[in-house]
């Protein structure tokens, strides 16, 4: 277990420096930093000055180092746009985004995982084709469109829900959180629901699927002929099981939904990593673009490492000892 | 990305069959239909519009954010409505559509011819091959392709060039995959050792032997990617990092009316989403069904 557990975070070390190695070089190869640091107006020995003072001098290996080095401590450099330090002000609105992907993911178990399940016991019925055409649709609907059919709907027709931005917080464990007061929940509905759109669908058609695959089980055939009731069927053998692939794709997605939060973020002015990354490609804010990288691969490693472990938990067939091939 | 597990088609007669079949299904065949139907409709563009939304001497800014159903200061009658420069939407539309659907099949089209080049070689060599190339698509599949995507254009700028490059780094991995396993398994059957020993060239073995066996797969995964790849170019497109602003696809147009949903100008906005769910729709509907028939696990 411990062994396992030491090569996979190994192994997302490794992811992590080939992604630093391919941001250094995006970001600074990719167009001479000079340019755009130094004042046009500067003198040649100003510019040889601040050349050195900068790095920029050194071989591209001893550039890409220093840059490892600073990303170590966590130091991506400094906002052009904010002129704090950019990996701070991209956690500070780390909560806004995690609250939106949590809450996508509860929204999309709570419908999700029932709606799946009948459609799965009951697949010749009319609810089960019109949970497969829905899943279609929720598939298909972009999400963006989802967010603007909702402030046409709910905010400018209906008045009832408020368009943008995140509504008051209150702090949790000097976290600030808008989903615990009404004002803040109001706000967060609309973009909760669209980000969640695809994540239904997602799920009610995993669900489905595994139900009706679990049900043709010898083991659920077993239980019927020992006469345990449907609803111990249902619960112990049909849900348990279901559990496997769930936790994955719901944990795997759940790095997917920050990411995705992007466009919902922008739809609604949202304030959280996603509207301040686009603001920033805007803005040519290259700190900005660093920090967010690092932040969000850093994400994906953790999580990526986390549903392995508990995967490893969940299901005893799988042992965490071998690799997973 | 589901299993995709696929019956082999290995004659004409099964793909006959398969056609058959896929036929005989109302909802998927309506969704090929209305495809096929908005390609023509994006092919034929110019022919079937009123006017070109490009051409500035036809706009008219009297006749700007007119309603649907309302004549302009000339007579002409807007279907659908004029967005803020007097454009006619429905002409806009069916332009915007015939980009959107340009971007989308050709970065799906040639996403599949390398993610396939580059499977059949991880396949057939093996070795230190196979494991960087695979290290390379897992790196990309470990990310949404929203992301890479969002990424190379914040790094290239706007454009449709950079647009194409962008999707393809973002989408050519998963073909890749799926092409791998399929062929590793084909390798191992007994046609393609057949073929080995009749002293055939690599080349053919590989191109005329194993690649229409992994074709299946592929062309189920090809219809979803080609589903992504729509919506992927209008997400990024409305973001404005995507076609240029003197090209507007669907997603672009999108964007420009979302300026007016809160002035109750919902045409600008509504009809073309409504355009680029019908295209997105008619796809995955099209491929969902496909994906069924190529699946034995899923034939009852």
């Amino acid at each position: 277990m411990l062994t396992y557990v030491a090569s996979r975070i190994l192994q997302g070390i490794a992811l992590m420096l080939v992604i630093s190695l391919l941001v250094f070089l995006a970001v600074y190869m990719i167009g001479n930093p000079v340019e755009v640091l130094i004042d046009p107006e500067a003198t040649q020995a100003d510019r040889d000055r601040a050349i050195r003072a900068l790095g920029l001098d050194r071989p591209v290996w001893q550039q890409y180092l220093r840059f490892l080095g600073d990303l170590l401590r966590g130091d991506v450099g400094s906002s052009w746009v904010y002129n704090r330090p950019a990996l701070t002000v991209m956690l500070e609105r780390m909560p806004a985004t995690v609250e939106l992907a949590l809450g996508a993911i509860f929204l999309s178990i709570v419908v999700g995982v029932p709606l799946g399940l009948l459609a799965g016991l009951y697949p010749h019925t009319r609810l089960a084709k019109g949970v497969m055409t829905a899943s279609i649709v929720g598939f298909s609907l972009p999400t963006f469109w989802v967010g603007i059919m909702f402030i046409v709907v709910f905010s400018v027709e209906l008045g009832w829900l408020p368009v943008t931005g995140r509504g008051d917080t209150i702090d949790l464990f000097g976290v600030p959180v808008s989903l615990l007061t009404a004002d803040g929940l109001s706000h967060a509905i609309l973009p909760v629901t669209a980000l969640a759109l695809a994540r239904v669908a997602l799920v009610m058609r995993l669900v489905r699927a595994g139900t009706q695959e679990v049900l043709e089980q010898d083991y659920i055939k077993l239980a019927r002929a020992k006469g345990l009731s449907e609803g111990r069927i249902l619960r112990v053998h049909v849900l348990k099981n279901l559990l496997i692939p769930l936790v994955t794709i719901l944990g795997l997605d759940f790095a997917g939904l920050m990411a995705f939060a992007i466009v919902t973020e922008s739809v609604f002015a949202w304030p959280g990593m996603g509207k301040l990354i686009i603001d920033s490609i805007y803005n040519l804010d290259r700190p900005m673009i660093v920090a967010y990288l690092v932040v969000i691969v850093g994400i994906f490693v953790v999580v990526n490492l986390a549903v392995d472990l508990l995967y490893g938990l969940l299901d005893p067939r799988v042992s965490v000892k071998g690799s997973r091939q | 990305m589901t299993e995709i597990a696929a019956v082999p088609l290995a004659d004409g007669q099964r793909r006959l069959r398969l056609w058959r079949e896929f036929v005989a299904n109302r909802i998927a065949l309506g969704g090929l239909v209305t495809f096929l139907a908005l390609v023509a409709l994006a092919v034929l563009a110019p022919v079937v519009t009123p006017q070109d939304p490009y051409d500035l001497a036809q706009l008219s800014l009297l006749d700007n954010l007119l309603p649907p159903m309302s004549r302009g200061f000339d007579g002409a009658l807007y279907v659908l409505g004029t967005d803020d420069q007097g454009r006619d939407m429905y002409s806009a539309m069916v332009h915007g559509l015939r980009i959107s659907i340009t971007i989308g099949v050709s970065s799906a089209g040639i996403a599949l011819v390398i993610g396939a080049l580059v499977g059949l070689a991880a396949a057939y060599f093996r070795g230190w091959v196979d494991a960087l190339l695979m290290r390379l698509v897992d790196l990309i599949l470990a990310f949404p392709t929203i992301l890479i995507a969002l990424m190379m254009m914040a790094a290239f700028g706007r454009g449709i060039d950079k647009l194409l490059l962008a999707m393809v780094i973002a989408q050519w991995a998963g073909f890749a995959r799926v092409t791998r396993s399929a062929a590793i398994v084909e390798l191992n059957k007994e046609y393609i050792r057949a073929a080995r020993s009749l002293g055939y060239r690599r080349l053919r073995i590989v191109f005329v032997h194993l690649l229409p066996n992994c074709l299946p797969p592929l062309m189920v995964l090809g219809t979803i990617q080609l589903a992504d790849a729509i919506a992927l170019e209008a997400t990024l497109s409305f973001l404005g990092l995507g076609v240029p602003v003197t090209e507007p696809s669907l997603g672009l147009l999108i964007a420009n009316g979302f300026a007016f949903i809160l002035t109750d100008r919902y045409w600008i906005t509504i009809f073309p989403g409504i355009l680029l769910l019908i295209t997105v729709m008619s796809v995955n509907i099209a491929g969902d069904h496909l994906r069924n028939l190529l699946n034995p696990r899923m034939r009852k």
